[in-house]
């Protein structure tokens, strides 16, 4: 099992094996990038319209080329049928959103659910019209890669390839509309192109993603990868940057996993794969992880409890609060039996005086945004200069004297 | 032609009828909260909650299965609230991350496990199988009275009457809390309403709607049922009383007008063959909407702000 894997990862699983991955690389890229530009416009759902309107699409298709006396199953002619209504999908949900006053969430349920209903019912149709004779479109609900033949591949990798260059060569203009239309449209954007561009790129994902991770999951690879970049970075630029890496990896080891035995679908592995790269992301994320945030919740309650602990020492008042205790103990203010150290005694005057210092502060200095986000517990070093700091010990005067600190 | 309706059709329209309503009365106030979508997520995530409950007892029996598909659709809410409040992540973008992860993880435990001596699979789970509800030991009207015939009729129609039921009498019970939450969640709040209860309330009894509704009919008539027939009415009516009686109205028509036109609309054409009527309801009450949205007498935003 480990060998395939690493056949796999190093390309060496057979040819349209090879083509699958870098397809879906490819794909994970491009999808990752496009899902970005969703993301940021808070459009994220509008793909799964998209995605789910392909289904009436693939069946048309199918029923007109075999009416037209040809294969039903040839891949170019499925895609190009899936684009078609996809297309219509989203204008249909565009229409409804400009012209009733419907929102769009609801204008996206409605194309989803309804043109997934009409593909059932052609679906349907082709069961009866093909007398038994599987079409095999039912590999498009979910992707499947079996029985792949080698210029699907092909088409795969290479509608991974185009919409990964139309985003790098417009991700300038993309960046813009996404973030503000209007400036982008006052500074000379054509935005409704831009628009259109995007939306494009999105359709591209959906439908050539359509074999590989099928029309149900595919909405997976726009949306979970910017989601999980979205943690790293509050830089646009880099947003797209993580997004591509993360959507192009997910897909390349999750063609790698599914090629390690045979009832793992590629397209669920692929998602799952994302979804372990978000997980991770929202636990660990330096800056808006899980983690991250708990670990400063804890630092936030250790400083208040050390606060209130200083300043009890400082008054001569008796330490209660046993996690107050505890607290000062390890950070080595106070010994076993409660009486302070040497520390001790320094931090408490610490405190007293800057808690002095900022009540002076408040008189001298008008700057209200100075103490807007005061919290009691920074250290007035870090806020004001020294200058800032001379000049309140000066109006402060001689320092009071402390208390002489008191256990139990 | 009237033994045979009651056999083969009456039970499968019934029961689209009662699905139609269980999920259209819930999808009112879910669109009027902007939280249409939530039925679509829900659905998704059914699939691996049958799943699981399928390898836990090894059997398709219903209430395993429906504590299953409700118990995922419990874990895809508070998957969502979690996403979204601890990593600040705007809600459409954690249903999507949380439904398409669910729904993959269904189908490849689906994949895993070995389900060829039973009736579980995707296609399934999209579709339903409303065709083949039907009621055997019928043979005419007077069926109707025949308690032997009666206690054959198939239990997903009693199961389905009781949600509907059900989910009716919540509405009527709750309703002042119900449609001043929806409206106006301040003042709400002011007059003691429990507003965060409700909001949950109203995606737990969605969810139970959706899997009653899933496990007869499949889950593209309930994404259909939650979001069309109230999309409709909202553009018949600015009164939430009407909206509501009209979304039932438009349900319960587009389920019997699209049965019948999955059943019979072929033979009209000449084919022998009926379509699926699960993905016909669907298309219907899209098509009903489509009109709507072109003619309905409220369906601008300037009658909407009501200036």
């Amino acid at each position: 099992m480990l060998s395939t894997f690493l056949d796999a990862l190093t390309l060496q699983a057979g040819y349209n094996a090879a083509l699958v991955a870098v397809g879906a690389t490819l794909l994970g890229v491009a999808g990752g990038c496009a899902g970005c530009f969703l993301f940021l416009r808070k459009r994220t759902l509008v793909s799964d319209a998209v995605a789910h309107a392909t289904l009436p699409g693939v069946c048309i298709a199918f029923i007109l080329m075999v009416f037209l006396g040809g294969d039903g199953r040839n891949l170019v002619g499925l895609l190009i049928g899936s684009a078609a209504t996809a297309g219509l999908g989203l204008l249909t949900v565009d229409w409804i959103t400009r012209k009733t006053r419907l929102s769009e969430d609801a204008a996206i349920g409605a194309v989803l659910s309804v043109f997934f209903g009409l593909g059932v019912v052609l679906l349907t149709v082709i069961q009866t019209l093909s007398h038994g004779k599987q079409a095999g479109l039912e590999g498009f609900l979910l992707g499947s890669t079996a029985g792949m033949l080698f210029q699907d591949a092909v088409i795969i990798a290479v509608g991974g390839a185009v919409s990964t260059a139309i985003i790098l060569v417009l991700r300038r203009p993309m960046t813009l509309v996404a973030f503000d239309p209007e400036y982008a449209g006052a500074t000379g954007v054509p935005v409704r192109f831009i628009d259109i561009a995007m939306m494009s790129v999105v359709m591209m994902v959906t439908v050539v993603g359509l074999k590989l991770v099928g029309l149900i999951l595919i909405v997976s690879s726009l949306i979970i990868p910017s989601v999980s970049a979205r943690f790293w970075t509050d830089r646009s630029d880099r947003l797209l940057v993580i997004a591509a890496a993360t959507g192009g990896l997910a897909g390349y080891l999750g063609t790698a996993v599914s090629a390690t035995a045979p009832n793992l679908p590629t397209g669920p592995i692929i998602v799952l794969v994302n979804f372990a790269f978000f997980s991770i992301s929202m636990l660990l994320s330096p800056k808006r992880g899980v983690l991250a945030a708990f670990l400063r919740h804890r630092k936030f309650q250790v400083d208040v409890h050390l606060h209130q602990g200083l300043t009890s020492l400082a008054r001569g008042e008796a330490i209660r609060e046993p996690l107050t205790r505890k607290m000062m103990r390890s950070a080595g203010y106070i010994r076993e039996d409660l009486v302070a150290t040497g520390k001790g005694r320094a931090a408490a005057a610490k405190t007293v005086l800057d808690e002095a210092r900022w009540a002076k502060a408040r008189q001298i200095i008008q700057d209200e945004a100075i103490f807007a986000s005061y919290d009691g517990l920074t250290p007035i070093e870090a806020v004001l200069t020294r200058d800032q700091i001379r000049d309140i010990d000066a109006a402060l005067g001689a320092p009071a004297p402390l208390v002489s600190p008191a256990g139990g | 032609m009237g033994a045979e309706f009651v056999q083969l059709s009456l039970t499968p329209i019934l029961i689209g009828i009662l699905a139609a309503i269980a999920c259209a009365i819930p999808g009112n106030f879910l669109l009027l909260r902007k939280q249409a979508l939530i039925g679509d997520a829900i659905s998704h995530v059914v699939l691996p909650g049958i799943v699981a409950a399928f390898l836990v007892t090894g059997t398709i029996s219903t209430w395993p299965m429906m504590l299953g598909a409700a118990g995922a659709a419990v874990v895809a809410v508070v998957m969502i609230e979690a996403i979204r409040r601890l990593g600040r992540i705007e809600t459409g973008a954690a249903m999507g991350v949380t439904f398409t992860t669910l729904f993959a993880a269904g189908v490849l435990l689906l994949e895993q496990t070995d389900t060829s001596s039973v009736h579980l699979d995707v296609e399934h789970a999209l579709y339903g199988n409303l065709e083949s509800l039907i009621w055997l030991s019928a043979t005419g009207w007077t069926s109707l009275w025949d308690p032997a015939a009666l206690a054959d009729l198939p239990p997903e129609l009693t199961r389905m009457a009781v949600t509907t039921l059900v989910i009716a009498l919540l509405t009527v019970v709750f309703w002042r809390a119900l449609k001043i939450s929806t409206f106006d969640e301040g003042y709400a709040n002011s007059i003691g309403i429990p507003v965060k209860t409700i909001g949950f309330a109203l995606v737990i009894v969605s969810a139970v709607a959706a899997v009653a509704a899933f496990d007869a009919v499949g889950s593209i008539i309930v994404i259909a049922m939650f979001i069309c027939p109230p999309a409709t009415a909202r553009l018949m009516t600015n009164r939430l009383e009407h909206q509501i009686l009209w979304s039932i109205f438009f349900g319960a028509g587009s389920a019997v007008a699209g049965y019948v036109l999955a059943g019979y609309g072929p033979l009209w054409l000449g084919s022998s063959n009926a379509v699926s009527a699960a993905g016909m309801i669907a298309t219907v009450s899209g098509l009903v909407l489509g009109v709507a949205c072109l003619y309905a007498p409220a369906r601008s935003r300037v009658t909407a702000a009501g200036h």
